[in-house]
């Protein structure tokens, strides 16, 4: 899952597992499963961290990466 | 002939009369309208709904007016948030009391196109005339980054204009679409599958087939990041930067009102001086100009604020400041965001209460501005000043520095703090408990604030403020003036004690009474509603003593009125009251309607007076 990814890291968006609207409003930022998302650092404390998907920069906390499942980098099914 | 000088069609004399504009956030929307229609705006509420709107004017090339309807910054038409509805509503001519939009203009960050265009394939979908705007297309060549706007055109099926709205260029695509009044939009392979992939992936194709080059991320942004949200300095320059608010608000904007008050009251009295003494005086002075001078004193302070919070906000520091307090206020139940209104209600709640409007999730916004007026506000030092110097002596606790005064102070500081936190918890996990509003903020890249921009913000909140809380602060100052004012002795006023405000005083002392309180407390607690230093006036009015020039003297007189627990019992009664007008109006202006300052209200005072009853007899105990 994302929150396991290390500052630096990249994966590939698979599943949000996460409430209907909270789903939608990531996906509406650009939290679409397929994409490359990166970590790009993360807040003191560890908690939130900021992530980069196409461009875009979001900060989330750990209860919403938790239930991001992520797949390790291979080809990007679009995007990128 | 260019394919730009498309001359005006007898049709174009059907022109549009109403325009929605409508953009994501971060689109750089308002910015733009605020360009375009150069401030002749109007603001007001959608119906029934909290939402707010500006209707903007603007002239086409014929001279005729036409409407501009900003519309709530949003990613997407989902009927399921309150903004996009409200979005959806306006654009299909389903929101009463709005003219049905005969075109749309969407306004997209182009440095952000592909999470911006699915937007746009969202609006254009509804059929109706359509010009998409590309903003910041100024960051977008110095990043290298690059669209073909013709190309782009061809596939949304809808004319594609690059412009910058803080530099103005390419506005008159803008000028153009007014005067061509373009037909309806020809059909295009728009994406008819509802899901945000599939949106998501039409972008990046479309994007793709125009030649869009995402650009970089600024440098600059990178390496701020790195500092602002570095683990050890981060919370450094957060902590200057708190201080640096708190700082401006206090030590600035205190004395500028502390001036504004003079020059008012200086006003008053020069107004005062031609009138023909007796109740239309007093009416128009007293009534009228103090009143309305109540709520201008709180402008320098509320225009400073947002001066200091859209310097932060324009410059994206503000996101960044959410990100490192967001652990700490998580831990009440609140988010990063609210931390900016919270520290600001330190020096005043009503620009506080007017700040948290960056909080998007409505439930952290109302629990926001429900625990704000808690934080001790300068109105309140007066009257702590007062009552602590009465009765406690001052005795060195820590050297020169710390004495039993200030720790006092610092106690009911501190008081403040802890039930504003603990009113958090009980409204969070209770009437505002909320899953589904989490922790999501986008992070804008670093940039200079513009103050033009600023500018307008400024004269816009202010305007806000004056308007809507000045009304409802107008008929409680009235009222106010009225209850002392009567009833009339041979024509003349009734000294104070014989007066209505005395008589409800009266009427309240055995409510008050368990308090510690007589009558003459609780007429300071009726006309202290209005603000809570007045309470020192009407005490001094209700001694025959000049309370300016006469501290001393009001002290000394507190002391027949008060025990000792009957004072710490006042000061707490303070500390928790929600005594200040200014405040309940706002409140109703923000929320947009009487439900949560009636609310508000009630709990501050059950609290004040459950808590000043168990001040009073706790400290009667060992102190009488």
């Amino acid at each position: 899952m994302l929150a396991d990814l290390k500052v630096g890291e990249s994966a590939i968006l698979a599943d949000l597992k996460l409430a209907p609207a909270v789903a939608e409003h990531l996906m509406n930022l650009g939290f679409v499963p397929g994409l490359v998302v990166k970590v790009l650092r993360s807040g003191p404390g560890g908690d939130p961290r900021v992530y980069r998907v196409d461009g875009t920069e979001v900060a989330m906390r750990r209860d919403l990466s938790q239930h991001i499942d992520v797949e390790l980098i291979g080809v990007p099914a679009f995007g990128d | 002939m260019s394919c730009h000088a498309v001359a005006p069609t007898s049709e174009s004399s059907t022109a549009y009369r109403t325009i929605a504009v409508i953009g994501p956030p971060n689109s750089g929307k308002t910015t733009l309208f605020n360009r375009l229609t150069k401030l002749r705006q109007k603001v007001g509420n959608f119906p029934g709904v909290t939402v707010e709107h500006h209707t903007g004017y603007i002239r086409d090339a014929n001279g005729e007016e036409i409407a501009l309807v900003d519309l709530p910054g949003v990613y997407s038409l989902n009927p399921k948030s309150e903004d996009e509805k409200v979005a959806v509503d306006v654009l299909t001519g389903n929101m009463p009391g709005m003219p049905v939009p005969d075109a749309v203009i969407v306004v997209l960050n182009s440095t952000n196109l592909h999470t911006h265009l699915v937007l746009a394939a969202r609006v254009i979908a509804l059929g109706m005339p359509t010009l998409v705007l590309l903003n910041m297309c100024d960051e977008l060549r110095q990043q290298d980054g690059d669209v073909d706007v013709l190309s782009l055109a061809r596939e949304l099926g809808t004319p594609v204009a690059l412009v910058s709205a803080t530099t103005g260029e390419g506005l008159e695509a803008v000028e153009n679409f007014l005067s061509s009044a373009a037909p309806r939009p020809e059909p295009v392979a728009l994406p008819v599958i509802g899901s945000t992939r599939g949106y998501r992936e039409w972008a990046v194709r479309v994007g793709a087939h125009a030649g869009y080059r995402r650009p970089a991320t600024p440098v600059w942004t990178a390496r701020l990041d790195a500092l602002f949200l570095h683990r050890v300095w981060g919370p450094v320059i957060f902590a200057v930067v708190v201080i640096g608010v708190f700082q401006t608000i206090f030590a600035l904007g205190q004395p500028l009102s502390n001036l504004f008050q003079k020059f008012l009251d200086a006003t008053g009295a020069a107004i005062g001086h031609h009138l023909p003494t007796g109740m239309l005086q007093s009416l128009i002075i007293n009534g009228v100009w103090k009143g309305t001078g109540s709520v201008l004193v709180f402008l320098p302070q509320i225009l400073l604020l947002f001066l200091v919070i859209g310097i932060l906000e324009d410059s994206g520091y503000l996101s960044r400041a959410a990100v490192i307090a967001d652990r700490t206020m998580s831990r009440v139940g609140l988010n990063g965001k609210s931390f900016i209104p919270l520290l600001s209600a330190y020096a005043c709640a009503v620009p506080a209460i007017m700040a948290t409007r960056t909080i998007e999730s409505k439930r952290d916004r109302i629990a926001t501005i429900l625990v704000a007026p808690f934080m001790t506000c300068s109105a309140r030092l007066p009257v702590y000043t007062m009552v602590i110097a009465a009765f406690l002596p001052n005795h060195p606790l820590l050297g020169p520095f710390l004495g039993t005064r200030a720790v006092a102070m610092l106690g009911l500081y501190v008081l403040g703090f802890i039930m504003a936190v603990a009113t958090a918890r009980l409204l969070k996990s209770t009437v505002l408990k909320s899953k589904d509003a989490p922790f999501i903020l986008e992070m804008p890249p670093y940039r200079w604030p513009l103050p033009a921009s600023l500018g307008l913000r400024l004269v816009d909140r202010g305007k806000a403020f004056l308007y809507r809380a000045g009304t409802v602060i107008m008929l409680v100052s009235l009222l106010l003036w009225a209850a002392t004012n009567f009833p009339m002795h041979h024509g003349q006023p009734p000294a104070v004690q014989d007066s209505v405000v005395a008589k409800l005083g009266h009427a309240i002392e055995p409510v008050i009474q368990p308090l510690g309180f007589d009558w003459k407390i609780g007429v300071g607690l009726v006309t202290s509603i209005a603000a809570r230093e007045v309470i020192i006036a009407t005490l001094g009015t209700l001694h025959g003593v000049d309370p300016e020039s006469h501290a001393a003297d009001l002290q000394t007189a507190l002391h027949h009125e008060l025990t000792p627990a009957g004072a710490v019992a006042l000061l707490v009664f303070f500390a928790f009251a929600m005594q200040c007008m200014s405040t309940i109006a706002v409140v109703r202006r923000e929320t947009n309607g009487w439900k949560w300052p009636a609310l508000q209200f009630t709990y501050m005072t059950i609290v004040a007076y459950v808590a000043a009853f168990a001040a009073y007899h706790i400290v009667g105990h060992f102190w009488s």
